[in-house]
C-alpha cells in the first residue's frame, strides 16, 4: 500500500470518451510540476485509457483504482 | 487530502522513450457526411490533441460537409441500408419521407444524453487544441463549395498538402 497526497480532484462521472482524457488533460495543464490529480470517471474504458494517458503525456500514474462503479486515478505532473 | 491505495499494475502497452524529439502526430481522412460518419473522426482528433499530439483531419468528399458553414450543423443518419438501426427499419420503410429525419433526431438524442458535445462543439474543441482542418480543394471544386462556406480556421489543401503533413504522421487512418 501506498500514501500519498492530491492537489486538484476532478469529477468525470458519467462522461464518455473522450471527455474524461479531454478534462484531465487540461486539469493536467493548470498543476505545477510534482503536483497531483485526483480524477474520478464512470467509464469502464477509463480503465484502460488512463495508463496509456499517462504514458503518452509523460505523467505519473500513482494508482488506478477499479472500485466496481467508478473508476479512480491518481497522477503526478512530472517536471518537464 | 490523502490516499491509500496499491499501485497500478504495469501499463500493457509498450513503454514511451522518455525523450522525444517531436510530439506524435495523427493525420486523419474524413470521408462521410453523415452524423454517425462525423462522430469517430472528431472524437479520435479530440483523443489525440489531449494526449499532447499534432492532429490534422483531411475533409474529403462527402466528408467535406463536416467543415461547411452550414452544412456542419445538418449531417443526418440514414436508416436506409443501415442494418444497424437500434429498431431495425427495413430499406423500403426507411426510404419513406420524414424517417432520415427520425433517425437523426434519435442519434441525436443518444449524444446530448450520453453529454458528448455535438458536431460544432467537437470542432470547437479541434480549433482549441491548434488541430488542423485541411478541406480538399478538389471537393470544394467539384461539388461547388467556396472558401466563404467554410468554417473558420478551415485550410484549403491539395492531396499533396495533407500528405506532406500526413508522411510525418504516427498514426493515419482513413475514416
Amino acid at each position: 500500500m501506498i500514501d500519498f497526497t492530491w492537489d486538484a480532484e476532478l469529477d468525470c462521472k458519467g462522461l464518455l470518451c473522450p471527455l474524461p482524457v479531454y478534462r484531465t488533460s487540461q486539469a493536467i495543464a493548470r498543476l505545477g510540476a510534482g503536483q497531483v490529480l485526483r480524477v474520478e470517471c464512470t467509464d469502464p474504458g477509463s480503465l484502460a485509457d488512463f495508463p496509456a494517458f499517462a504514458r503518452q503525456r509523460g505523467l505519473a500514474l500513482l494508482a488506478a483504482q477499479d472500485q466496481g462503479d467508478r473508476q479512480v486515478f491518481y497522477l503526478r505532473k512530472e517536471a518537464a | 487530502m490523502t490516499a491509500a491505495a496499491r499501485a497500478p499494475a504495469p501499463a500493457a502497452g509498450r513503454e514511451e522513450p522518455r525523450e522525444r524529439t517531436r510530439p506524435r502526430r495523427l493525420a486523419l481522412v474524413a470521408s462521410k457526411g453523415t452524423l454517425d460518419g462525423a462522430y469517430p473522426p472528431l472524437i479520435l482528433a479530440a483523443t489525440a490533441a489531449s494526449l499532447g499530439w499534432e492532429v490534422g483531419i483531411f475533409f474529403t468528399f462527402y466528408g467535406l460537409d463536416i467543415v461547411h458553414r452550414r452544412r456542419h450543423r445538418k449531417l443526418k443518419v440514414a436508416p436506409v441500408g443501415n442494418p444497424a438501426m437500434p429498431v431495425p427499419v427495413p430499406n423500403l420503410l426507411g426510404a419513406l419521407p420524414g424517417m432520415t429525419a427520425a433517425a437523426t433526431t434519435m442519434m441525436k438524442g443518444w449524444m446530448k444524453r450520453a453529454r458528448l458535445p455535438d458536431v460544432a462543439q467537437f470542432l470547437e474543441m479541434a480549433r482549441e487544441s491548434g488541430t488542423k482542418l485541411f478541406a480538399c480543394s478538389t471537393t470544394m471544386g467539384v461539388m461547388g463549395v467556396k472558401e466563404s462556406d467554410l468554417l473558420p480556421g478551415v485550410d484549403i489543401a491539395g492531396a499533396t498538402a495533407f500528405l506532406d503533413f500526413a508522411a510525418g504522421a504516427d498514426v493515419s487512418l482513413f475514416v
